[in-house]
């Protein structure tokens, strides 16, 4: 207990952690190596292997199976000629921002809420957990039919007097996305909140009793102080959610079948009908290949950040 | 709602070990105001799920004529046993049951050996890291966006090569390298916030990789390990895609049968069966958020804050 | 049923010897899984099983792209299933290309297949450079209209005898209260609609010129005058119909909310299990009357190349069982599709079945299924196309046009 309070909570135990890296590496450790294999094998055998055969079968004109018949950039020049893809990339943009933004403010305001002791937190913590548990195929019918303009809440809405009563969103293409953003926040957003709410969980008794001391107000110590110190729940949900955000496929399938017209169309869907019913794996790959180019130079670029920051600290 | 928290701020903090917000003494608008919101969400939440229940205790002439929020006028429990028990699923008709204990075989295999795996990957990534350890991580990271589709095709190959394609070990492997990424990256996060103090104790004392992770690690990480059990169990009781393609016939999923029996192109739809049969696939997973919410609570209580 | 079950299986097995020692479990994959598909697939099973030794292991997958992806992924594991169902087109040439399937030549010759397979076009899928390397089961036609009698009779309109007419009177409707064109806004739903609308207009014999010779100069001459009729169209739909199913979109029809929708045959069975009657609650048009038409969708199953000799005649077996026309009788009139073969007994069928038989014995009359001469790539495009031109008022006839244009030129 006296080490925990000592190192101040999670964010400093973060950051000696950090610290302390440099000269652990140096104390190389077999046992570590072997027990790690299962990672060295799926991320050398399975993502490496694939993501170069991948971008090498996206330059080929393969079908069905997939060839070497090298065509050059011609799937690229395709796709992005093709509209539908170009809605898909504007849609998954703002598809994200919005549902991830949303997922974190609601997720973390859940979570707080949840912190109170309050009576039946089970119950309640099962109420925003159990969408994620629902197969989205038939709950995306569900809310198919609750936006329905004529069976669902617009109607309900409309027979209880307000007759002017407009919520219909998946029928125009103009706000058929954020139709799907709701549903998407429906599904995820409890485990978010779950997430928050172990990082909550895990902050130091001893940060509120100081917090209490120096009379900070409750939401101030959960905005300014306890916030920033969940930085690995907080990360974890967020990359939680862009995984999520990339890979959207079931979701739109199910609500909207990326209508009306190409409307909500996302890249994923692009690339999986390409691979299987549309029999074209050189155009699929070539799209896919454009999904990872973002995530790539995300990557990278933290790479470089690192690499530059251990640099100047061994130079000191 | 400031001096009203404040005032019961000092009673909060002296339990380290549970909620940390103030202390429901008295009901007061601020207390008001926090079930308020909560009820409000809960409703939103279970909006869906109030559709679901009461259309699959219509029967299909009274779905027809919309009123999707009405409480049934006839009740009836036919579209329940029907989606367990007799509903077709192809030439079959047995409903769901039959891919029930497939579905629990596989992530009885799954959830664990997953979950174990991306706990000593998360725990090396964070004590001992070692030349090129940051970069495969990296490549994990970097898998977690890749379409599942795209891998596929070699995966395929590769499994079938060993012998595993289509059997039960060989989904057990699939959804050990597809839940990796997440999982691993959530015990990475989790084990680095941990004060490193307690690892540098445990080296004094002689510990080494193994010692270390079973006797320190291992209890620590029951609150994080109860989220990762959340997302593995959901994500493989749920799964559609690698079920069909690599369990092999034998051991096909239960969500086949749903999706036999959900979808359909051109064929009719009873969408009351459909709802029963979905909310009884999801009654696994609802289970198990249910027991390990709890555990949730105590596996702080246990570790996580008192070491 | 199981009396004739037995007759039929007495027939098949003297008709083929067989005299193959070891029975094998033929493993299907299809996506028959709503009831009219389960009672149908379901003949062939019994039909199979009843043949002696051999069984037929069902692998049910919904979702005809999920079934065909699991095949092929399937075979590509070297794990490929006995037989597996597809639609006819050219989703599988590199199936053959590949020898990866079962050769059916030496069958198809000794029963004829060839010669009382019709019309031509539905053997054609199977039958490449000579050989046979499939069996195509039923044919499905997109090419109906489907109107409800008391919708038009509320508004005192006579039923169109074609798409033109249809348009003209659908004002009245509208004032009648009545939704004038059922729509679902799914991509597939309204591609297949226009579809059919471009046949009507176009005819069989334009259509073929535009879709099989890829005739760019009639495309840009004829194809503005169906996006502008197509775009005449929407207006007469409701606001509800984005993202609606098909069947659900049926069922305005059958409770005469809405006057028309264009849908396949399968919407037959809606009407049937709602108890309505053809010519007397609903109506089924192939428009225009003067000069109707169907087309040859469907569906056929693979048998891909298996190393156990057993399996292999037992899936030669199956094959011979799938085109023998009393299991043909059985099959379509479950399916609620027509045979692929002229000497069946449907006599069970109803009116609406029967009036699309007598436009398909007519090989004039036959639209091929686009899907024989245009890549499923090729197709999915024209999907995106129409349905976005559909969803999307800013899209001018002369864009949808020029797209529709260069999607066809690059056609592969």
């Amino acid at each position: 207990m006296t080490q925990v309070a000592q190192s101040g909570g999670s964010a400093a135990g973060l950051a000696s952690a950090v610290a302390v890296k440099p000269r652990m590496r140096r104390r190389f450790n077999y046992q570590s190596v072997i027990g790690t294999m299962p990672m060295i094998a799926t991320a050398v055998g399975v993502f490496i292997i694939c993501i170069i055969f991948s971008i090498i079968w996206s330059f080929t004109n393969s079908k069905l199976f997939p060839n070497f018949n090298f065509i050059g950039l011609d799937q690229y020049v395709r796709l992005w000629r093709t509209d539908r893809w170009i809605i898909s990339v504007q849609n998954v943009f703002v598809f994200g921002i919005l549902s991830i933004g949303l997922g974190m403010v609601v997720g973390y305001l859940l979570a707080v809420f949840m912190d109170q002791r309050i009576k039946g937190e089970d119950l309640f913590r099962s109420i925003f957990l159990y969408p994620f548990a629902m197969s989205l195929v038939v709950t995306g019918l569900v809310w198919q039919w609750m936006f329905d303009p004529n069976l669902g809440i617009q109607e309900a809405v409309r027979q209880l007097g307000w007759t002017g009563f407009e919520f219909a969103p998946l029928v125009k293409s103009e706000t058929a996305l954020y139709g799907v953003v709701l549903g998407g926040l429906w599904n995820g957003v409890g485990v978010t909140m779950a997430i928050m709410l172990a990082g909550l969980r895990g902050v130091d008794a001893e940060i509120w009793k100081a917090a209490k001391i120096d009379g900070i107000p409750t939401w101030k110590t959960y905005l300014f102080i306890v916030l920033p110190m969940m930085r690995g729940a907080i990360a974890t949900s967020f990359i939680l959610q862009c995984t999520g955000v990339v890979r959207v496929f079931d979701i739109v399938i199910a609500m909207t079948q990326g209508g009306p017209g190409v409307s909500t169309q996302m890249p994923a869907i692009y690339v999986i009908q390409h691979i299987t019913d549309r029999v074209n794996v050189g155009q699929g790959m070539a799209a896919a290949t454009m999904m990872l180019v973002p995530v790539m130079a995300l990557i990278g670029l933290q790479y470089f950040l690192q690499w530059r920051s251990n640099r100047k600290a061994g130079r000191a | 709602m400031t001096s009203e928290a404040l005032s019961s701020r000092a009673t909060g903090a002296v339990a380290a070990t549970g909620p940390s917000g103030p202390k429901p003494n008295k009901l007061t608008l601020s207390r008001v105001g926090v079930y308020a919101f909560l009820i409000l969400a809960a409703l939103f939440f279970l909006m869906p799920l109030w559709v679901m229940v009461v259309t699959s205790l219509k029967g299909m002439p009274e779905i027809r004529q919309g009123h999707l929020f009405n409480w049934p006028s006839m009740l009836t429990f036919e579209p329940w046993l029907k989606a367990w028990d007799t509903a077709c699923t192809g030439r079959d008709c047995n409903g769901l049951k039959p891919g029930f204990w497939n579905s629990v075989k596989i992530t009885a295999l799954s959830v664990p050996v997953s979950i174990v795996i991306a706990m000593i990957n998360g725990y090396a990534l964070s004590f001992w890291r070692y030349k090129g350890s940051e970069f495969l991580f990296g490549v994990l990271v970097f898998g977690a966006f890749v379409p599942y589709q795209v891998v596929i095709y070699p995966l395929i190959i590769g499994l079938s090569k060993v012998g595993l394609f289509a059997t039960l070990p060989g989904i057990v492997v699939v959804h050990t390298i597809f839940g990796m990424p997440i999982l691993t990256l959530l015990y990475r996060n989790f084990f680095t916030s941990l004060p490193v103090e307690l690892f540098k104790a445990a080296r004094v004392d002689g510990a080494g990789f193994w010692g270390i992770f079973f006797r320190i690690m291992l209890p620590m990480s029951v609150p994080i390990t109860v989220v990762a059990v959340i997302l593995q169990t959901t994500g493989i009781w749920n799964d559609f895609l690698f079920g069909t393609v690599f369990a092999g016939r034998e051991n096909m999923p239960m969500t086949v049968q749903l999706n036999n029996i959900v979808t359909t192109t051109t064929g009719i739809r009873e969408y009351n069966v459909n709802m029963a049969a979905t909310i009884l696939t999801a009654a696994v997973p609802l289970v198990v958020y249910f027991v390990s919410g709890k555990w949730f609570v105590r596996g702080i209580a246990a570790g996580a804050v008192k070491g | 049923m199981n009396k004739l079950v037995s007759v039929v299986a007495v027939m098949a097995a003297a008709f083929l010897g067989s005299t193959s020692a070891r029975a094998a479990d033929v493993e299907v994959i299809h996506w028959w899984t709503s009831g009219g598909e389960q009672a149908a697939v379901s003949v062939f099973a019994r039909e199979f099983d009843a043949l002696g030794g051999d069984k037929w292991v069902d692998t049910a997958i919904a979702g005809g792209e999920n079934a065909r992806s699991a095949t092929l992924q399937r075979i590509l594991g070297g794990d490929p299933p006995g037989a597996a169902q597809f639609n006819p087109g050219r989703q599988y040439e590199e199936l053959i290309a590949g020898g990866l399937l079962l050769d059916l030549t030496d069958l198809a010759t000794k029963e004829n297949w060839a010669g009382f397979i019709r019309p031509a076009s539905i053997s054609e899928a199977c039958l490449v450079d000579g050989k046979w390397w499939c069996v195509p089961v039923n044919i499905h036609s997109w090419n109906w209209a489907w109107a409800s009698i008391p919708a038009f009779e509320k508004a005192g309109v006579a039923l169109p005898t074609s798409f033109d007419e249809f348009l003209t009177s659908a004002p009245k409707l509208k004032e009648a209260g009545v939704i004038p064109f059922a729509i679902g806004g799914e991509s597939w739903q309204i591609s297949g609609a226009f579809g059919v609308l471009q046949t009507s207009m176009l005819g069989v014999e334009k259509r073929a010129k535009i879709m099989k010779d890829k005739d760019i100069e009639l495309a840009k001459a004829e194809m503005p005058a169906v996006f502008t009729k197509w775009r005449e169209f929407k207006q007469y739909s409701d606001e509800g119909s984005a993202n609606r199913n098909w069947n659900d979109t049926t069922n305005l029809v059958v409770t005469d909310q809405a006057a028309l929708q264009i849908m396949g045959d399968w919407a037959r069975g809606e009407f049937g299990v709602a108890g309505e009657k053809p010519g007397v609650d609903y109506a089924c048009l192939a428009l225009p009357a003067a000069a109707p038409t169907v087309t040859t969708g469907g569906d056929i199953f693979l048998f891909p190349k298996q190393s156990d000799p057993a399996v292999e005649a037992a899936q030669l077996k199956m094959a011979s069982m799938m085109v023998n026309p009393q299991v043909q009788a059985l099959f379509n009139n479950a399916k609620g599709s027509m045979p692929i073969r002229d000497d069946v007994d449907m006599s069970l069928a109803d009116d609406c079945m029967k009036r699309g038989l007598e436009i398909i014995g007519n090989d004039a009359n036959v639209a091929v299924d686009a899907g024989r001469w245009l890549s499923n790539d090729t197709t999915g495009q024209m999907n995106d196309l129409a349905a976005q031109f559909w969803a999307d008022d800013s899209m001018t006839v002369d864009d949808a046009v020029a797209k529709y244009v260069e999607i066809l030129q690059n056609a592969d």
